[in-house]
């Protein structure tokens, strides 16, 4: 008989305690347990990347670790995203784009795009490929996905390329 | 599929975890970034009684130069290593093939130690490491040892791991004055696994190779070592004439697999394209077409 585990995880910036058994994934924990239905299971081999979430605020696979491991730790999915509207203008910029057609894989890229974006606020055209190479969709052909990403990298540019010179007067 | 079931414990000391695996052995399996273990566990092509997560185990992870050796803590992420201004510095090569490695979300979880542990013909970790001379650190409850990656290696996803054995450290040689080093793969796409890949240390000393290491992933069971182009390279003037014949010679002498990727001709060719390429980008004598 397996031992159960009983684990307390932050889950899109709320507490929640539950009972796990050792080989619960993580993408089922979030689905079947907490009735995050956003984060999608396309091949539980770390491939598709549509399970896509960030652990500890690093993009990471919900189907390649397991609930257990995650005890103490912080997970955020697209659901929290969403809500907290970090990713409304990626989303915006996908919807203009016709950066989705089924939408499955929608959640893991809007994921894998705004971790991309983290880590090089202003890539270049080939990192933005690259990157979003994490991540699969059957349906777009990518085109438009990568001119959602580009355009929102563009603008985080300009943003901050404006911003600039207030945030240094104010110093 | 989902795994079938199994016990868990998460030792946050190396000797807890020694301890599980010294006591459980072969029903036990160790769990570093879990990007190739849950993989196999959610095809159910393994099954064992408990799994031994050693991600709390924070002295695993850790990247420092002690003299002359650089030292990698087996739990270090792939990530962490494709970062550190250490890397960059003393082992270059390093540096530059852990980028083939996955795409970010997997490098963000993946080891080096589950790398090399895992010994996948394809990977570039093996075939750097095995290239750079580097020694590997096993420990069990009874001690450690240290083997050469000539050793280490042993086939297709087979190492001289014992089943009471952690991977516990990688120590490379840090780079030398005239040493100057190249890696590029072949892959369908960034981020793919190599179809093969190739990296190369030239030793440049008064116009002359005075020491090459050349070794390859994905055109053998394990990474392999070039030793036939390496001979035909030392104590010779660089010239792409010479490259030229290295890569021939290194091709001759490998025994590719066929496999849904590539067809172990095309592989050979593959080999001899990129040991040319690396060789010449190495010895200063092109720009290096870089993929990208
Ligand atoms: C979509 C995808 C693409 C990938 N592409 C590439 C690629 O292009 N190149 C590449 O090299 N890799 C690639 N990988 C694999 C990735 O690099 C893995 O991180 C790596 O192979 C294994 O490291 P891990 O830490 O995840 O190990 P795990 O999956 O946790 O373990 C792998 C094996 O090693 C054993 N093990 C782990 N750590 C130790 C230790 N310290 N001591 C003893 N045994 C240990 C485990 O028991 C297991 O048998 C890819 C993976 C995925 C999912
Ligand atoms: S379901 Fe996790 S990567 Fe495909
Ligand atoms: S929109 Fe259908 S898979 Fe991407």
């Amino acid at each position: 008989m397996t031992e159960l585990h009983k684990i307390r995880v932050e889950v899109n910036g709320a507490l929640v305690e539950r009972t796990v058994e050792p080989r619960r994934l993580l993408s089922d924990f979030l689905r079947e347990d907490l009735g995050l239905t956003g984060t999608h299971v396309g091949c539980e081999q770390g491939i598709c990347g549509a399970c896509t979430i960030l652990l500890n605020g690093r993009a990471a696979r919900s189907c390649l670790i397991f609930a257990v491991q995650v005890d103490g730790a912080k997970v955020m999915t697209i659901e929290g995203l969403s809500n907290s509207g970090a990713v409304r203008h990626l989303q915006d910029l996908f919807s203009k784009h016709r950066a989705l057609q089924c939408g499955y894989c929608t959640p893991g890229m809007i994921v894998v795009a705004y971790d991309l974006l983290q880590h090089l606020p202003s890539p270049t055209a080939q990192e933005i490929r690259d990157g979003m190479s994490a991540a699969l969709c059957r349906c777009t052909g990518y085109v438009g996905i990568i001119e959602a990403v580009t355009e929102a990298a563009r603008e985080r540019v300009a943003a901050v390329d404006c911003a600039t010179p207030v945030h240094m007067t104010s110093d | 599929m989902k795994p079938a079931p199994f016990n868990y414990r998460a030792p946050d000391k190396l000797t807890e975890a020694l301890d599980l695996l010294a006591t459980y052995g072969s029903d036990a399996k160790v769990l570093a970034g879990g990007q190739s273990l849950v993989p196999a566990m959610n095809f159910r092509l393994n099954r064992f009684a408990l799994l031994i997560d050693i991600n709390r185990i924070r002295e695993l992870e850790y990247i420092r130069i002690d003299g002359q050796v650089l030292r990698i803590g087996a739990l270090t992420r792939h990530r962490d290593i494709e970062m550190s201004p250490l890397v960059r510095e003393h082992a270059p090569l390093v540096a530059e093939a852990v980028r083939h490695v996955a795409h970010l979300p997997i490098r963000t979880r993946g080891t080096i130690g589950g790398s090399l542990s895992h010994a996948d013909p394809a990977a570039e970790s093996p075939a750097i490491v095995l290239a750079l001379d580097g020694t590997l650190v096993l420990q069990s409850r009874t001690g450690a040892r240290s083997v050469r990656a000539t050793e280490f290696f042993q086939g297709m996803f087979s190492t001289a791991l014992q089943p009471n054995e952690l991977l516990v450290e990688i120590q490379l040689p840090v780079a030398q004055p005239g040493q100057r080093f190249a890696f590029e793969e072949v892959s369908r796409r960034r981020g793919d696994f190599a179809i093969v890949g190739v990296g190369a240390m030239v030793n440049l000393q008064h116009g002359r190779i005075s020491q090459a290491r050349f070794a390859a992933c994905g055109v053998g069971t394990g990474p392999v070592r070039l030793r036939a182009a390496e001979q035909l390279l030392e104590q010779q003037v660089p010239t792409a004439a010479l490259f030229a014949r290295a890569a021939a010679a290194a091709a001759a002498a490998v025994d590719p697999q066929t496999d849904i990727h590539a067809d172990a001709e095309y592989r050979r060719r593959l080999l001899a394209g990129l040991v040319e390429r690396v060789g010449m980008r190495a010895a200063g004598l092109s720009e290096g077409a870089k993929r990208d």
